[in-house]
């Protein structure tokens, strides 16, 4: 199992640690279009996550806008440093994973890296 | 389709996000982005392109007249070169817009409304002029660029003769030579912070920008957007059209009851305002203590009673915390007391404090 990266069209990416095990977090261009992040809300571990369903919100200076999973599972951990310090998001999107979620029973369909630059160039 | 402003190449070089606003293009926010901006204008300088706002001219031997008629505020005893706020009220007392009066003489006003309501504003005034006064909109003519913080006057003060700018919060100076453009210089702004509006021609716009932004290099004045526009005045207390005032409020129940004199000669709204009584609800500012953002229109509990809803919110750079502006009931408003905000479906804890957030 690779480590890649795969991306979602609603900006998240989800990295997968093993078959059933995988982080997410939302991509250096979300971040980049939302703008200084000064809030985010993140479940609890044990929650349950679904495919295409809001588990956080972030908020910019201006707006609030809902994080989609990527898969179905249970949350094995959050992210704690987020939650005192969002800009953590600004400063490296790709290295600040949201949440771990295990026991994955189902995932989006996901775009490769490659793909996915191709969608925001658009 | 949307109108730029005669700055918006400037906005596009330095790499504005761009946004409709009022029908308008402009930057909600530069590359540095909103933080950044905001902390500028506290710190240091920023500039920001509100061309979009309206300028309507008033001229003749009943301009004064017409003006005390118009708006809430007592303009009677204003000078030459005086600005005041009103706002500008409906038969009923609902506010049309809340604006800025520039006495030029007696008999010639400059009035500045907010982008969003000149069209309806200029209709309005322009149905109940009486006797011998002008209206001109010059809105399409006219580029308007606030100079904000701190260190404006070092920076404006390389430009132009210092003797020549407006001393006193509130006064303006007409046909000031800022490095051979003619401009009106007033000292006021939307932050919270000293600083100036510059009011030039269209055609004047891009090179005193680009003046402006060169002699605050040293100061590191940057450009800021509309987000840090909200932000600032925000901070500082300061009301918005449609937020904490609309056609269904008077200003007396939006907190703004500074600028309405009930003591002078008619005016539109008047008894509108007399008739609706003492204000059951009052503005307040919110501390949000708990975990979120409150933006506009979040339900206000106190002990699970509903007791008014927000009229804006957000993140308060300088402060570092999230604060709100709220319409409440009036003998639940104490300074202190403790409440809770509803943020999509979350109740989260704030607490009265003092307006405005933030003061220089």
């Amino acid at each position: 199992m690779s480590n890649e990266f795969l991306f979602t069209q609603s900006h998240e990416w989800v990295q997968f640690l093993d078959d059933t095990t995988a982080r997410i977090g939302i991509s250096d261009y979300a971040q980049s279009e939302l703008g200084d992040l000064v809030f985010i809300s993140l479940p609890e571990e044990g929650d349950e996550v679904v495919v295409g369903e809001s588990f956080a919100d972030v908020e910019s200076v201006k707006a609030v806008s809902n994080v989609y999973s990527p898969v179905t599972g249970t949350i094995k951990a959050i992210n704690e440093d987020l939650l005192d310090q969002p800009e953590l998001v600004n400063s490296d999107a790709m290295d600040s994973w949201f949440i771990e979620v295990e026991n994955i029973t189902d995932k989006a369909a996901l775009l490769t890296e490659e793909e996915y630059k191709k969608l925001i160039e658009e | 389709m949307e109108k730029k402003t005669p700055l918006y190449d400037c906005h596009i070089q330095a790499e504005g996000k761009i946004v409709s606003f009022a029908g308008y293009l402009l930057p909600v926010q530069y590359k540095t982005g909103v933080i950044a901006e905001h902390m500028a204008v506290r710190k240091s300088a920023g500039i920001f392109d509100v061309s979009h706002m309206g300028e309507i001219i008033i001229k003749g031997n009943d301009a004064l007249d017409n003006i005390q008629m118009l708006v809430t505020n007592d303009c009677s005893k204003m000078t030459d070169g005086q600005v005041r706020y009103s706002p500008m009220c409906y038969e009923d007392g609902g506010v049309v817009d809340d604006l800025l009066v520039y006495r030029v003489n007696v008999n010639e006003y400059m009035i500045v409304v907010n982008a969003s309501n000149r069209h309806k504003d200029v209709e309005w005034m322009k149905s109940h002029l009486f006797g011998d006064a002008e209206l001109t909109d010059i809105s399409d003519e006219t580029a308007l660029i606030a100079l904000q913080g701190p260190m404006s006057l070092s920076i404006l003060g390389k430009l132009t003769d210092e003797a020549h700018l407006p001393v006193k919060y509130y006064t303006f100076k007409e046909d000031v030579n800022v490095s051979g453009i003619s401009c009106m210089i007033s000292r006021t702004g939307y932050t919270g912070e000293d600083g100036y509006e510059i009011c030039c021609k269209n055609e004047d716009a891009v090179r005193l920008w680009e003046l402006l932004l060169d002699a605050g290099k040293e100061y590191g004045l940057i450009p800021c957007g509309l987000g840090a526009r909200d932000t600032l005045r925000l901070e500082a207390g300061m009301p918005l059209y449609g937020h904490e005032m609309d056609e269904n409020i008077t200003p007396v129940e939006a907190g703004l009851g500074f600028a309405v004199k009930l003591n002078k000669d008619d005016f539109i709204g008047k008894q509108g305002i007399i008739d609706r009584g003492t204000p059951i609800k009052t503005r307040v500012g919110l501390k949000i203590t708990g975990r979120g953002i409150a933006r506009e229109n979040c339900t206000v509990y106190c002990y699970d009673k509903e007791i008014g809803r927000t009229t804006s919110g957000t993140h308060a750079p300088y402060l570092g915390y999230p604060i709100a502006m709220a319409l409440l009931d009036i003998d639940t408003a104490h300074i202190g007391t403790k409440l809770e905000v509803d943020v999509r479906g979350r109740r989260i804890e704030a607490e009265i404090v003092t307006l405005p957030f933030y003061m220089k």
